[in-house]
This record gives C-alpha cells, sequence and structure tokens, in this order.
C-alpha cells in the first residue's frame, strides 16, 4: 500500500532536478502568500465581485495583459535557462530532456499563453472604445473566452511539477509526439491546454467580429474605422477560418494517444505528414493572428506621435486583407524538404515571396506617414519607430526563406530561429509593448514613467539585436535548432557566447520595465484629461481610467480620425454633456469562472487518463451551460442617470 | 541620434563579417560541390535584392527621422498630408519587380535540383552512385547495394561524382543536412525520399540531423568523406576485408534508441535492401497517383513490414 502510493507519487510529481524542488517550494509559498494577503485584507469578496465575476470588457483586457506579463516571464526564464545551457559547448547544466521541455513549453508558452493573451487584451481594452461601444457584442462569451484561456494556461504550467511537462516541441509533430516515441503525460498537456485556450479564442474571433460589424457608433463606416479596429476585424475573422483546423488536428492527435487510433501514426496506416499539413494550414495564419493586430497598433502609434494622419489608409486596409488572404496559400513552406516535386515547392515559394508586397506597402506607408510630421519621441513611439528596421531584416530574411531551394540550407537551423523572433519580437513584443505604453493611461489613469520606460526600451531592443542577429551567422554554420548542446571545435562558441549575453540583457530590460510599471503605480503623472497624447481616435474623447459604460453619450462620427475631427470642430464635449440618460449595461455573472475551472478539472482528467475525473468535469461543464441558458431575462441592468453624472462630474468632466 | 549610430555600425559590421574572413567557417557560404553551389548562389541573389529593399527602408527611415524628428523645428509640417497615388504605385512594382526576380532562378533551380547534377564543361560524366541512409534514434546508417557494405555515423564517397542518397526513416523523422555539400531532406517513417549530392573535392564535411527526434538528437551527427576514386575503390576493399558482418539481430541491436559511434560492416542482411525497394516501390506508385485497390494492397504490405522490424522498439524510456 504504502508503495503503491509512493510510486505513484514519484511519477506523479517531477522528481529528481534540484531546479524543480525550487518551482515545487516557490509555487507554494506564492500561493500561500496570496491566500494569506486576500484573507488578512478581506480581498476575497472584492475579488470575487470586481475580477472573477466581471464581463466588463475594460477589466478583462487587464487581466489577459496581466497573465500575458506572466508568461512573458515564465517563457522568457525558458528562453534564459537555455541559452545558459548554450553559452558554452557540452554544457552540463541542463539535461536533454530537460532542455527538450524548456524549448517546448517556451514556444508554447509564448505563442499560446503569452503572445495572443496579450494582443487580446489590447483589443478588449481599445476596440469597443474606438468605435464609440458601451462594450463588446457578447460580454457574457468574453469572459468565457477569458477564464478559458487562463485556466488553460494553468493547466499547462502545472506540467513542469506534475507529471511532466510535453517535449516535442510547439509544432509536436507526429510520429514524435505520438505515444509509442513519447509515453507519459507531457504531450497530453499540450494536446488538452492548447484544445480549452483554442475554444476560447474561436469564441473571441466570432466575439469581435459581431463587436465591430455591428455595434459601431453612428456614423462610423467600414471605412472609416480606426486602423486597429481595422486590424481586429482582419484578424478576427483569420481566428474563425484558421481556429477549427486547430481544433480538428489536436482532436484527432488526442484521440490516437488517449484511445489509440492510428490517425497520425504509421501503423494502420496513419500519416505523421497529415500532421504537419493541419498544423501549418492553421500555423502560418496563425503567425498573422499575432502579427496583424500588432500592425494596427503601429499604425495608430505612428500616426498619433507623427501628429499627422495616417498615409494611405485604403492601401493600408487592403494590404492587410491582402495578407490575411494570402496567409492561407502558405503553408507548405513550413515543409519545403519533405519530399516535394518542384512544381508544389514553387507554387509555395511565390505564393509565400508575394506576401513580401502589401508587407512592403505597409512599410512604406509608415515611413511616408513620419515624413512631413512633427515626430514626438515618446517611448511608445520608440518601439514604433524600432519596429520599422528591426522587422524589415525580419521581413526580408522571410524572403530569402521563401525560396525553397535556399530553405533547404536553413531550414531547422538557427537561420529560421533569428528570423521569426526578428518578427516576432519586433513585430509583437514591441507592438505589444507600443501598445501597452500607448493605452496604459487609459487603462489605469496613469502614465508610465518615460525615463524609465527609455531605459527599458534601449536596453531591450539593443540587447535583441545582440542575441539574433549572430543566430542567422551561427545557422549558416550549421547549428540546428533544438540542440541541447553543441560539440566544441566548429567555431560556435564566439557567436554562442554572444547570444546568451544578448539574451540576459534583455532579461535586465524586462526587469527595468516591470520596475517602470510598480514604479509609474505609485508616482505615475495622473492623466485628468483623458486625452494624454493629443489623440485622434474615439477612445481618447472619454475619461481615463474609461468609465464602466465608457461613453455617457454615444459619439457620433463623421470622418477617420474622429476624435482629431470633434476637436478641431469643437464638438469634443458632447460625449459628457448634460442631460443624461440611464444606460443599459450587461450583468456580471460567476457562470464562465465555474466552466471554466469545470474545464480544469476535466482537462486535468483527461490528461491523466482519470475518466473518474474528467467525466464528473464534463457534467459540470454541461450544467454551466443549461444554467447560463435560463437566465437570459436577467441578464443586464441600467445605470441610472444620476449615477452617471456622479461620475462624470468625478472624472472632472462637468464644470 | 544614438540609435541610428548604433544602427549603422550594427549594419556595417555584419556586412564586413560577410564579405571577409571567416566564411570558410560559414558552411552554407563556403559550398563544396554543385548542388550546394546552386544554393549558395541563389542565396547570394536574395541577399543582394533584398539588401537593396532594406538599404532604401533605411535610408528613408534616418531621413524623415532626421527631418522630421527635430524638438523645435516644425519646417515642412504638413498634418493633412495622406497619399499620393504616384509614389504608392511605385512601392507596389518595385517589390513586384524583386519577387519576378527572385521567382524566375527559384523554380529553375527547383527543377534543376530534382535530378543528378550536371558535369562541369569539360568533364565528361561519371556514373551515379547510390547509397540507402536510414535515420533511427539517433544514429545515421549507411548501405551501399552496390557494394552490399554499411557504415554508421560516417560515409564515404568519390570525389566529383554524383551520390544518390535515397532517405528512410526507422520511428521519429529526423532530416540528413550536409551543409557544405548541400541543403537537406527529411528522412520520413512512411515515405522514402531522395537527395542529390556531389563534392567537388577530396574533403571532409560535417552533416547532423536538422529536425528533432528527441534525446540523443544533438548527437545525431555524421562525417562524410570524400576520396579520390582509387582511394574510394581501396577503402571498399579494405572495408569488405577486415570489418564484421551485420547479422539482423545485431542491426536490431543497432535500432534501438542509442547515441553510437562509427563502425562498418562488411556486409548486411538481404532483408534490408528488399525492405527498402519495397518502400521505394510503394513511394513511386504513391506519385503516380495509384487506383484505389492497389493501394490498399500496399497498405497491408506496410503491416507486414511493421511486424518485422518495429516489434521491439523500446520507446524514450523514463524520463
Ligand atoms: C525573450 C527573449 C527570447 C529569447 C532569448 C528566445 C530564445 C529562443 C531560443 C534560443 C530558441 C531556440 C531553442 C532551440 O531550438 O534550441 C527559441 C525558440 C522559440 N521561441 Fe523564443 N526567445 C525569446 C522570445 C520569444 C518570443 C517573444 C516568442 C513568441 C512570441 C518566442 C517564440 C519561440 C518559439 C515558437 C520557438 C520554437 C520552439 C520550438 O522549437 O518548439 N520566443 N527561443
Ligand atoms: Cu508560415
Ligand atoms: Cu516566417
Amino acid at each position: 500500500m504504502i508503495e503503491n502510493i509512493k510510486s505513484f507519487l514519484g511519477s506523479f510529481f517531477v522528481t529528481g532536478d534540484p531546479m524543480i524542488y525550487g518551482a515545487d517550494a516557490s509555487i507554494a509559498l506564492a500561493s500561500i502568500g496570496i491566500v494569506f494577503y486576500l484573507t488578512y485584507f478581506k480581498k476575497w469578496k472584492w475579488l470575487w465581485d470586481e475580477w472573477l465575476t466581471t464581463v466588463d470588457h475594460k477589466k478583462i483586457g487587464i487581466m489577459y495583459i496581466i497573465a500575458a506579463i506572466l508568461m512573458l516571464f515564465r517563457g522568457g526564464v525558458d528562453a534564459l535557462l537555455m541559452r545558459a545551457q548554450l553559452i558554452i559547448p557540452n554544457n552540463t547544466f541542463l539535461t536533454s530532456q530537460h532542455y527538450n521541455e524548456i524549448f517546448t513549453t517556451h514556444g508554447t508558452i509564448m505563442i499560446f499563453f503569452m503572445a495572443m493573451p496579450f494582443i487580446f487584451g489590447l483589443m478588449n481594452i481599445a476596440v469597443p472604445l474606438q468605435i464609440g461601444a458601451r462594450d463588446v457584442a457578447f460580454p457574457f462569451l468574453n469572459a468565457v473566452s477569458f477564464w478559458l484561456f487562463f485556466l488553460a494556461a494553468m493547466l499547462f504550467n502545472i506540467s513542469f511539477v506534475i507529471g511532466g511537462s510535453p517535449d516535442a516541441g510547439w509544432t509536436s509533430y507526429a510520429p514524435l509526439a505520438g505515444l509509442k516515441l513519447d509515453p507519459g503525460v507531457g504531450e497530453n498537456y499540450y494536446l488538452i491546454a492548447l484544445q480549452i485556450s483554442g475554444i476560447g479564442t474561436l469564441a473571441t474571433g466570432v466575439n469581435f467580429l459581431v463587436t465591430i460589424f455591428k455595434m459601431r457608433a453612428p456614423g462610423m463606416t467600414l471605412f472609416k474605422m480606426p486602423m486597429f479596429t481595422w486590424s481586429t476585424l482582419v484578424t478576427s475573422i483569420i481566428v474563425i477560418f484558421a481556429f477549427p483546423v486547430l481544433t480538428i488536428a489536436l482532436a484527432l492527435m488526442s484521440i490516437d494517444r488517449l484511445f489509440g487510433a492510428h490517425f497520425f501514426t504509421i501503423e494502420a496506416g496513419g500519416s505523421p505528414m497529415m500532421w504537419a499539413n493541419l498544423f501549418w494550414i492553421w500555423g502560418h495564419p496563425e503567425v498573422y493572428i499575432v502579427l496583424i493586430p500588432v500592425l494596427g497598433i503601429f499604425s495608430e502609434v505612428i500616426s498619433t506621435f507623427a501628429h499627422k494622419t495616417l498615409f494611405g489608409y485604403k492601401a493600408m486596409v487592403w494590404s492587410m486583407i491582402a495578407i490575411s488572404v494570402l496567409s492561407f496559400t502558405t503553408w507548405l513552406h513550413h515543409f519545403f524538404t519533405m519530399g516535394n516535386t518542384a512544381m508544389v515547392n514553387s507554387f509555395f515559394s511565390i505564393s509565400t515571396m508575394i506576401i513580401a508586397i502589401p508587407t512592403g506597402v505597409k512599410i512604406f506607408n509608415w515611413l511616408f506617414t513620419l515624413n512631413k510630421g512633427r515626430i514626438e519621441f515618446t517611448t511608445a513611439m520608440l518601439w514604433a519607430l524600432a519596429f520599422i528596421p528591426n522587422f524589415t531584416i525580419g521581413g526580408i530574411t522571410g524572403v530569402m526563406l521563401s525560396l525553397a531551394p535556399a530553405d533547404y540550407q536553413y531550414h531547422n537551423s538557427y537561420f529560421l530561429i533569428a528570423h521569426f523572433h526578428n518578427v516576432l519580437i519586433a513585430g509583437t513584443v514591441f507592438g505589444v509593448f507600443a501598445g501597452l505604453h500607448y493605452w496604459w493611461p487609459k487603462m489605469f489613469g496613469h502614465i508610465l514613467n518615460e525615463r524609465l520606460g527609455k531605459w527599458a526600451f534601449w536596453v531591450f531592443m539593443i540587447s535583441y539585436n545582440i542575441c539574433f542577429l549572430p543566430m542567422y551567422f551561427i545557422g549558416l554554420m550549421g547549428m540546428t535548432r533544438r540542440m541541447y548542446t553543441f560539440p566544441s571545435g566548429l567555431g560556435w562558441e564566439p557567436l554562442n557566447l554572444i547570444i546568451t549575453l544578448g539574451a540576459f540583457g534583455m532579461g535586465v530590460g524586462f526587469l527595468i520595465m516591470v520596475w517602470m510599471i510598480v514604479y509609474s503605480a505609485k508616482y505615475g503623472k495622473r492623466d485628468t484629461t483623458g486625452d494624454p497624447w493629443n489623440g485622434r481616435t474615439l477612445e481618447w474623447a472619454t475619461s481615463s481610467p474609461a468609465p464602466e459604460y465608457n461613453f455617457a453619450h454615444i459619439p457620433q462620427v463623421e470622418t477617420v480620425d474622429a476624435f482629431a475631427h470633434m476637436k478641431e470642430k469643437g464638438t469634443a464635449d458632447s460625449i459628457y454633456k448634460a442631460p443624461f440618460q440611464a444606460i443599459h449595461m450587461p450583468n456580471d455573472s460567476g457562470i464562465p469562472f465555474i466552466l471554466s475551472v469545470f474545464f480544469f478539472i476535466a482537462g486535468f482528467g483527461l490528461v491523466f487518463e482519470w475518466y473518474w475525473m474528467a467525466i464528473p468535469g464534463a457534467i459540470g461543464i454541461v450544467v454551466c451551460m443549461i444554467l447560463r441558458s435560463f437566465k437570459d431575462h436577467d441578464d443586464h441592468h441600467h445605470i441610472p442617470a444620476e449615477e452617471v453624472e456622479q461620475t462624470e462630474r468625478a472624472a472632472g468632466r462637468l464644470s | 541620434m544614438k540609435k541610428l549610430a548604433m544602427k549603422l555600425i550594427g549594419a556595417c559590421s555584419l556586412l564586413l563579417l560577410f564579405l571577409t574572413g571567416c566564411t570558410n567557417k560559414i558552411a552554407v557560404l563556403n559550398p563544396q560541390g554543385p548542388i550546394a553551389r546552386q544554393q549558395y548562389h541563389l542565396i547570394i541573389w536574395s541577399v543582394i535584392l533584398t539588401a537593396f529593399i532594406f538599404a532604401v527602408v533605411l535610408i528613408i527611415f534616418i531621413y524623415v527621422l532626421v527631418k522630421f524628428g527635430r524638438k523645435n523645428n516644425h519646417a515642412g509640417y504638413d498634418p493633412n498630408n495622406h497619399g499620393n497615388t504616384k509614389l504608392e504605385i511605385t512601392w507596389t512594382l518595385i517589390p513586384v519587380i524583386i519577387c519576378i526576380l527572385l521567382a524566375v532562378p527559384t523554380v529553375k533551380t527547383l527543377f534543376a535540383l530534382d535530378g543528378p547534377p550536371k558535369p562541369a564543361e569539360g568533364m565528361s560524366k561519371k556514373e551515379a552512385i547510390t547509397i540507402n541512409v536510414t535515420s533511427a534514434d539517433w544514429k545515421w546508417i549507411f548501405r551501399y547495394p552496390d557494394e552490399g557494405i554499411q557504415t554508421v555515423n560516417y560515409v564515404v564517397i568519390p570525389e566529383d561524382t554524383p551520390v544518390k542518397f535515397n532517405l528512410f526513416a526507422h520511428s521519429s523523422m529526423n532530416s540528413f543536412w550536409v551543409p557544405e555539400l548541400g541543403g537537406q531532406q527529411y528522412t520520413m517513417p512512411d515515405m522514402p525520399m531522395k537527395l542529390w549530392l556531389q563534392a567537388d573535392h577530396v574533403g571532409n564535411y560535417l552533416g547532423r540531423s536538422a529536425n528533432f527526434s528527441g534525446r540523443g538528437f544533438a548527437g545525431m551527427q555524421f562525417h562524410v568523406l570524400s576520396k579520390t576514386d582509387a582511394d574510394y575503390k581501396a577503402w571498399i576493399q579494405n572495408i569488405k576485408d577486415t570489418k564484421p558482418a551485420l547479422t539482423m539481430s545485431k542491426y536490431e541491436d543497432l535500432l534501438k534508441p542509442s547515441n553510437v559511434k562509427t563502425s562498418a560492416f562488411s556486409s548486411y542482411p538481404k532483408e534490408l535492401d528488399k525492405k527498402d525497394n519495397k518502400a521505394m516501390k510503394k513511394m513511386n506508385h504513391m506519385e503516380h497517383m495509384d487506383i484505389p485497390e492497389n493501394h490498399m494492397d500496399l497498405k497491408s504490405q506496410d503491416n507486414d513490414m511493421d511486424g518485422m522490424d518495429m516489434s521491439d522498439d523500446s520507446t524514450k524510456g523514463g524520463k
């Protein structure tokens, strides 16, 4: 009996590595600390009322961003561990199994639990405000999306202390990720956690599509929408077309692993290459899901701080639409080297290269937005400006990779790693940082410290180049990705050392940024006007932080840059003029959170194939859905006119 | 502008690294055979064209920042400047032209790489040789069907001779990559593939797996030794005379997950050739879009095969 329990615990908890024990201890301590804090300061009710049950898009956005920053930290620590291992040849800091788990969780967390949630957070904050709406189309569903993502992220993250992490790469290729070559629960975590968060993502796509189509302020035609809203619309459409493919692929592989089917194993006629196809049919659009929204952010930031209207608005929109369509026609470039005919590779080489055309159009339009501008170098603007040359490097190396015969020499080498970090970091990460600085006052009512922000920018941006530019060369020298160690004597030592130094420099940049956030929370300059940057779009028309109902009166829109136009005409006060009316708002609900907890329970059960746990979890999910279906009649309330007036007065809007 | 200075210094030093010195350490930029050379030419061509784009972007970028980034001088500020059709057409057309300039040699090279490399001018055509490569966890196995010998983790080829590598995988996928001789191709368990390579000179070229295959992946390194025809013949004879024969049970031991040193065998069981040929035939059928019944037939053969060599495949084992 005792023996049984011992052996169960031995396989349930990951054992044998001092770093893991350290992690166990810090997780336990942090949890105890949080529980103690909440209890001691009597914050449980506050947590439940204000956050766990909220359906307010702004609060959901804030929670997305907090979670994403935590995940950026986790993924960043993974990256630093990898680079610490590769600082010298034949290093023994990490074992190969440990390294494999770390690059897998690094990639998966960065894409699914950092980049996407960060972007969804900013969309939640900004899009309803930009289109002059009171909330998203389906506020309840929005909360469901968030909690599904959050609990899926937690499920994925516990894998490194309970049961073991996935270790077949973020691409999880069959047959390596199949049961035969990869027994244990690690890959199950990958499949189930991504499945759960994928459901949330799909719902977000639908939600924002409907929000943008149905809830724009009167007068805002599609071609008067702000560019970030446009980019969100395009992204939502990509999500809706791409995510079902991932859902199916994950489901099929889960059936392979949990129930012994052979969709992707060679036995009984399954096809590993089918996985590669399905994964990348979703995967290539996915990289545009995390890129297109930040292109929108850059358009907003560059136009705001060049104090100029965006150059070539229509071209910007159409190039985004072109990119979104083309993104579905290029997936095969991820496996040019899997024995395709010359004809097939020619087709996909050309379809990939073509994406450079609309992308180039966008770059030139930004350059010409700066032209004849009055450029103000705020921190947000620095991130946006740094994006232009750094992302262009990622873009041109992308074109180089698209030439299939040349790709035979780059594929799966550090050249590729350098390329996609050049687009993911200079694109996505710079973009969300720019967005964070830009919309921070709207979220919290104060401005992030510019001096610390600029320090963080320079340290991070320079270190980023020190880290990733040498990777191109070490790739050309023949170093492949996912090598947990490298031999000495090949001349790879100096560059690996430089790369690791750069990586740690980025870590320092991140720490400065965290310090900047803490510092600004305390000493940050208040934003009393609601319009700290002399903004051009509607989110700046309301006070900071935006009130629960966003706008006391829904704004009337006549042109692009609606708020700039209102300021010119002197009608900017039209949205907060008395008399006020009662405002109709959605009710908070605990169901999204509870539903997601049941998803977590069911998911955990499936990971360990404990059906006694999975089935009750599934029943809980169904019960939550049924409960929700009967609640339709009391899901909204009204904010009385007096309360609106009080709120506006408190924000200093009524003199 | 601190930032611009940094950028310029960075770009220049990279260019220097690129153009001077250490290219012989940079395997891809040091092609040692006609396949690698074709890819190298394409790479350089694409570097030139894309560097041109980068230069244009950088110049405009620096210009606008310097001209419109000054604190107190707002000469030329025009908040309503919002488009210019002529300019927009120009910067759509230039990338289009560049894409065409890239696409044409890409397609040409792709079709050229499909077959054996053409003999260099003035050289007589040499008979190609065939080597069957199998990746197993985590080693490379090379069989010479014409000679009946097998090597592990190193392979010897005659110089100036086209070599056709038929690529097979036991269990996981890997990718066969010898950067100085040419780009890679995957080894896949369900579909044999081919890769032509050729070395200009006598030499020793490092190869490795480029596709992650589990715990021992980093050790999947091998050497390609290119020898003169006479030395090559002597080497084969030497293997046949001095190395042990490979039995089926020893072969199955070799397939078990492990990293191993180099080794060579004077012969190997003939079943292995049969199995390789059968897999290649299946592949050819698939390429010619076979009728369904036939396809089913081949699948059942596939099952027989599993029974033979995959039954005792021990898996990754405890973490
Ligand atoms: C903070 C700085 C970062 C550093 C130093 C870093 C470093 C690395 C390194 C060295 C690898 C290659 C590991 C290997 O193949 O052995 C890697 C892989 C990867 N990184 Fe990052 N990374 C960083 C940030 C990011 C970000 C922000 C993203 C995404 C938004 C990202 C996404 C990925 C992905 C998808 C992989 C591939 C994982 C796999 O092979 O399965 N990384 N990273
Ligand atoms: Cu792609
Ligand atoms: Cu790419």
